[in-house]
C-alpha cells in the first residue's frame, strides 16, 4: 500500500475526492438491512437477486457452516432448534428475561450475563449469531461498492439499555465492523424523514418493529435533530401479534405441547395471517402439519382486533409518557412519523391516529426509513461533505443509578438527559475502618435495585481506615454518544490513589471477544494474523489522514520542533504499514497518537475560542 | 472537568455559553449558544478524527450539555448562580422552613395522596398546573432577590423551599405515570 503525503497547509487530498466508504445498518429482528450514500442519493443495497430484505436469521449446521438469511429462513421449521429468529430479543439478556417470553423452539443455556443456545454446532451466543448477519451484509455493502467499508453506523431501539448496546457493540466487533456509532433506530428514522422532508417542528416517531417498540419525541430546526424524550417496550413489537394469533388457533384446534417443528410452522401461518389481514377483511387457508394432519387458519379482522387490543395499548402509555417527560400534549406535536414493517397494520395506524388527532405520516417505506437514516449519519461521520450538515443530540431512555443502603437505587444520571453526559456523585463509608466498598451499577426507573437491571458490581479496594462517614467516595458516571456506560471511583480525601474504571460487559468480556475472534480462525492461523495486520492498517490508515488534516488546517498552532517530531512519527507509522507486522503498525500508531495529544489539545482550545469570540460578537450586535 | 476548562479561561458554565452572570436569561439566546458550541464539540464531529481529538470532543461535548441543563432549568441555574457567588444552598441539612410553607406542603403532599389513590388523572393533572403558577410566583421572587436585590441569603432559602417543590412535581409526574401501568 502506498499512502500520499500532501503538503503542510495543502487540503488533503483524500479530503477532497475519495468517498469514505461508509454503510448504515438496520439490525432489525426480523429483518435486517444495509444502505450507504452514493453520487445519486442514499440507497438500501441489495443482494445479487435484487432483494433489499435479509431475514434476520441463522442456521448453523453440524459441519460448522453457516447459513444466513433467506436460505436460513426456508429452514426455521425443519430444523428450529438450530435456526434462529428473533435473535434481537436475546441480545444482553440473561434466561429469566427470556423465559417469560412463552415457548420458543430453542435449547437455551444460563450463562451469566445472557443466555446461550445450545446447537449441533455447539453453544452459540446471541452476539456471535447477530454477528454472523452483520457479516452477511458487511458483504453484501462490498461486493455491492466494490471496496473496503471504512465504519458503519448500526442502529438499536432506542429503548435498549446499556447491556444490549453492548451486546450489539460486540457483535459489530466479532464480524470486523468499525462502529463510528450505535444510533437509535426512532433518530436515525428522523434524519431520513426530515432531510427528505425539509420538516421543522416537534414530531413524533412510533417505531414497531419486529420484537421492539420505541416513541421518540424530536425538536427538527434548520439542521439539528434534537431528541427531547424517548420511551417504549424492548420486548414488544409484531412477533407479539404472531404470538397472539398463534395461541388462538392453538387454542382452536386444541394443540397442546407442539413440537418445535409444529410450533415453527404454526407461527409462521400465523404470521402470514396477521401480514394478510393488513390487505384483507379474512382470511382463510390451510397448513400441513407434521403428522400429516391439516391446521385451519381462518381469522377475519375483528377477531384479529379483539386478539390484540391490548398489545395495541402497550404501545399507548409509553406514548403518553413520552409527552409528559418532554413537558409537551398531542396538540404541540406537528406529524407522527410511522416506523417498522408492523406499523402497516390498520389498528396500529388507527390508534396511532386517534391518540394523535392526525393521521400519522407514511411518506417513506417504514422497512426502510431507519436504514437510510443510519447510511447518512454514516456517511457524516465518515467525514464525506455532502454540503449538508446536521447536529444530531440524543438522549438515554433509562436513568442509571447505584445501589445504596436497604437495596434502594439513587439516580445518578437521570433518563432523557442529553448524551454524552457525566454525573458524579460522593458516598461514604458505613462502618469504622472500612478499606473497601461495592459499587453496584443499575439501569431503570424503579426505587428498588431488585426491580432494575444489574448492569455492573465492582469493588473499590484500598480506601484508608477512617471513621464511618469520614471517606469521600466520588463516584462518576459517564456516557458516551453511543449511550454506553463507564464508571469511576475515587477516595477524594487521602488522596490515596483508589480509583477503578469500568465498562460494564455481559458475559463477554474484551477478552471473550478477542477469544470469539480466534475462534472463528481456530483452523487458519494466516487468516487471523491477516486480520490483525488489516485492522492496524485501517486504523493507521485512519490517524494518518485525521494527523495530515489537522497539520493542513492548523500547524501554525505548533513550533517548527513540534512539527517536525508529528512529521517523523507520520513517517514512521507511514513506514510501518508497507510492513505487515501489525504490532509495529500498532506500535507507531500509539506513539503518533501520543505525539498528536497536546497538537489535538490545542486544537480544541482554538475552536471552544472562536465560538467564544464568535457569540461575543453576537451577543454585542443585539 | 475543571482541568479541561482552564486552558482556554473558562471559569463558568455562563461563560462557556456566553451568558450573562445572572437569573433572568433569554432562553432563546441560551438554545442559539448551545446548538453553536455543540456544533463544534459533539463527538460526531470527530468520528474520524485521532483518539485525543475524540477524548477531547467527548469531554466538551459533555461540559457543553451540563451547562445547557443547569442553565436552563431554573432552579438549578439558581443554585450554580449561588454556588458560584460562594453560597452553600445547604439543601441537604438546613431543613428550617417557615411554619406557613411547612403547612401548604402538607396539604399539597395530602392532595396528591388522595388523587393518587383514587387513581384520578384529571386531579393529578389539576396539580400540575398550580404547582406550575405557585413556582413561577417563586422564581418572580428569586430573580428579584439575586438579579436586583443581591439578597443571597434570601435566595438561598428560597432555593430550599423550591426544592421541596421540585420533589413535589416529580412525585406527581411518578403518579401520572403509574397510572399508565
Amino acid at each position: 500500500m502506498l499512502l500520499q503525503i500532501s503538503e503542510p497547509g495543502a487540503p488533503s487530498p483524500s479530503q477532497q475526492t475519495v468517498r469514505r466508504l461508509a454503510i448504515g445498518i438496520d439490525l432489525g429482528t426480523t429483518n435486517s438491512l444495509v444502505a450507504t450514500v452514493e453520487d445519486s442519493g442514499t440507497t438500501v443495497l441489495a443482494d445479487a437477486k435484487g432483494r433489499s430484505l435479509l431475514p434476520s436469521v441463522v442456521r448453523y449446521h453440524k459441519d460448522g457452516e453457516i447459513e444466513v438469511g433467506h436460505g436460513a429462513k426456508l429452514y426455521q421449521s425443519e430444523d428450529p432448534a438450530n435456526t434462529f429468529v428473533s435473535v434481537k430479543r436475546y441480545m444482553g439478556r440473561g434466561l429469566s428475561d427470556v423465559a417469560a417470553r412463552g415457548e420458543v423452539p430453542y435449547r437455551l443455556v444460563d450463562m451469566p450475563g445472557m443466555v446461550q443456545f445450545e446447537t449441533v454446532a455447539g453453544l452459540i451466543s446471541p452476539v456471535q449469531v447477530s454477528a454472523e448477519i452483520l457479516k452477511a451484509l458487511r458483504e453484501r455493502a462490498e461486493q455491492a461498492l466494490g471496496g473496503e467499508i471504512v465504519g458503519a453506523v448500526i442502529t438499536v431501539p432506542a429503548y435498549f439499555d446499556d447491556a444490549q448496546r453492548q451486546a450489539t457493540k460486540d457483535a459489530a466487533a466479532l464480524a470486523g465492523l468499525e462502529v463510528f456509532r450505535l444510533l437509535n433506530e426512532p433518530t436515525a428514522a428522523a434524519v431520513a424523514y426530515g432531510l427528505d422532508q425539509a420538516a421543522e417542528g416537534t414530531y413524533a416517531v412510533y417505531d414497531l418493529g419486529g420484537g421492539t417498540f420505541d416513541i421518540s419525541i424530536l425538536k427538527l430546526t434548520r439542521g439539528v435533530f434534537e431528541v427531547l424524550a424517548t420511551n417504549g417496550d424492548p420486548a414488544l413489537g409484531g412477533d407479539d401479534f404472531d404470538h397472539a394469533v398463534y395461541d388462538w388457533l392453538c387454542e382452536r384446534n386444541s394443540y397442546t405441547a407442539l413440537s418445535a417443528i409444529d410450533t415453527r410452522r404454526l407461527l409462521s401461518a400465523a404470521r402470514e395471517a396477521k401480514e394478510l389481514l393488513s390487505k384483507l377483511e379474512e382470511v382463510d387457508f390451510h397448513t400441513e402439519m407434521s403428522d400429516g394432519s391439516i391446521a385451519n387458519i381462518a381469522i377475519d379482522r375483528a377477531t384479529f382486533t379483539r386478539l390484540t387490543e391490548g398489545l395495541v395499548k402497550r404501545t399507548l402509555s409509553p406514548v403518553r409518557k413520552a409527552l409528559r417527560d418532554a413537558d409537551l400534549t398531542v396538540e404541540d406535536v406537528k406529524g407522527v412519523v410511522l416506523v417498522g414493517g408492523a406499523t402497516r397494520m390498520p389498528i396500529i395506524q388507527a390508534a396511532v391516529a386517534e391518540l394523535f388527532g392526525q393521521t400519522p405520516l407514511t411518506d417513506l417505506d417504514p422497512d426502510k426509513v431507519v436504514a437510510l437514516g443510519a447510511a447518512m449519519q454514516a456517511n457524516l461521520l465518515a467525514g464525506n461533505k455532502t454540503g449538508d450538515d446536521w447536529l444530531l443530540l440524543d438522549v438515554i431512555p433509562l436513568s442509571l443509578g447505584i445501589e445504596t443502603l436497604g437495596g434502594l437505587s439513587e439516580k445518578i444520571v437521570p433518563r432523557n438527559a442529553t448524551i454524552p453526559v457525566a454525573r458524579a456523585q460522593e458516598f461514604t463509608t458505613w462502618k469504622d475502618g472500612q478499606t473497601a466498598m461495592t459499587i453496584h451499577v443499575v439501569q431503570g426507573e424503579r426505587e428498588l435495585v431488585s426491580e432494575c437491571r444489574s448492569l455492573a458490581r465492582f469493588e473499590l479496594h484500598g480506601i484508608p481506615p477512617m471513621v464511618a462517614g469520614m471517606a469521600r467516595v466520588r463516584v462518576t458516571y459517564q456516557v458516551d454518544a453511543d449511550g454506553l456506560l463507564s464508571v469511576s471511583a475515587a477516595e477524594q480525601i487521602s488522596g490515596v490513589e483508589a480509583r477503578v474504571e469500568v465498562k460494564p460487559s455481559y458475559g463477554l468480556s474484551d477478552g471473550e471477544v478477542a477469544r470469539m475472534i480466534e475462534d472463528s480462525y481456530a483452523h487458519a492461523k494466516d487468516d487471523l494474523e491477516a486480520r490483525r495486520l488489516h485492522e492496524q492498517r485501517a486504523e493507521a490508515v485512519r490517524l494518518l489522514e485525521a494527523t495530515e488534516a489537522a497539520l493542513a488546517e492548523d500547524a501554525n498552532l505548533l513550533d517548527a520542533d513540534e512539527q517536525a517530531s508529528i512529521f517523523e512519527g507520520l513517517r514512521t507509522l507511514r513506514a510501518a504499514t508497507e510492513g505487515t507486522d501489525w504490532l509495529a503498525i500498532k506500535g507507531a500508531a500509539d506513539a503518533l497518537n501520543e505525539l498528536g495529544t497536546e497538537f489535538a489539545a490545542r486544537r480544541m482550545d482554538l475552536s471552544i475560542r472562536t465560538a467564544l469570540t464568535g457569540q461575543r460578537v453576537d451577543a454585542l450586535s443585539i | 472537568m475543571n482541568q479541561v476548562m482552564s486552558p482556554v479561561g473558562v471559569d463558568n458554565h455562563f461563560e462557556l455559553l456566553q451568558m450573562p452572570v445572572r437569573f433572568r436569561l433569554d432562553l432563546a439566546e441560551l438554545d442559539r449558544h448551545y446548538l453553536e458550541m455543540q456544533t463544534r464539540v459533539h463527538p460526531d464531529r470527530s468520528a474520524n478524527l485521532s483518539d485525543a481529538e475524540r477524548r477531547l470532543h467527548l469531554q466538551w461535548a459533555t461540559l457543553t450539555n451540563e451547562a445547557y441543563q443547569t442553565l436552563k432549568q431554573p432552579l438549578a441555574r439558581a443554585r450554580y448562580l449561588l454556588k458560584i457567588r460562594g453560597v452553600d444552598t445547604q439543601e441537604e441539612d438546613n431543613t428550617a422552613m417557615p411554619t406557613e410553607f411547612l403547612l401548604e406542603q402538607i396539604d399539597w403532599r395530602e392532595e396528591l395522596q388522595t388523587a393518587a389513590g383514587d387513581r384520578d388523572a384529571c386531579a393529578l393533572g389539576r396539580l400540575v398546573t398550580r404547582l406550575k403558577v405557585e413556582r413561577n410566583t417563586l422564581f418572580e421572587t428569586l430573580a428579584t432577590l439575586l438579579d436586583d436585590d443581591h439578597k443571597l441569603p434570601a435566595a438561598a432559602a428560597l432555593v430550599r423551599q423550591l426544592a421541596f417543590l421540585d420533589k413535589l412535581g416529580r412525585d406527581i409526574n411518578d403518579a401520572l405515570a403509574a397510572l399508565e401501568d
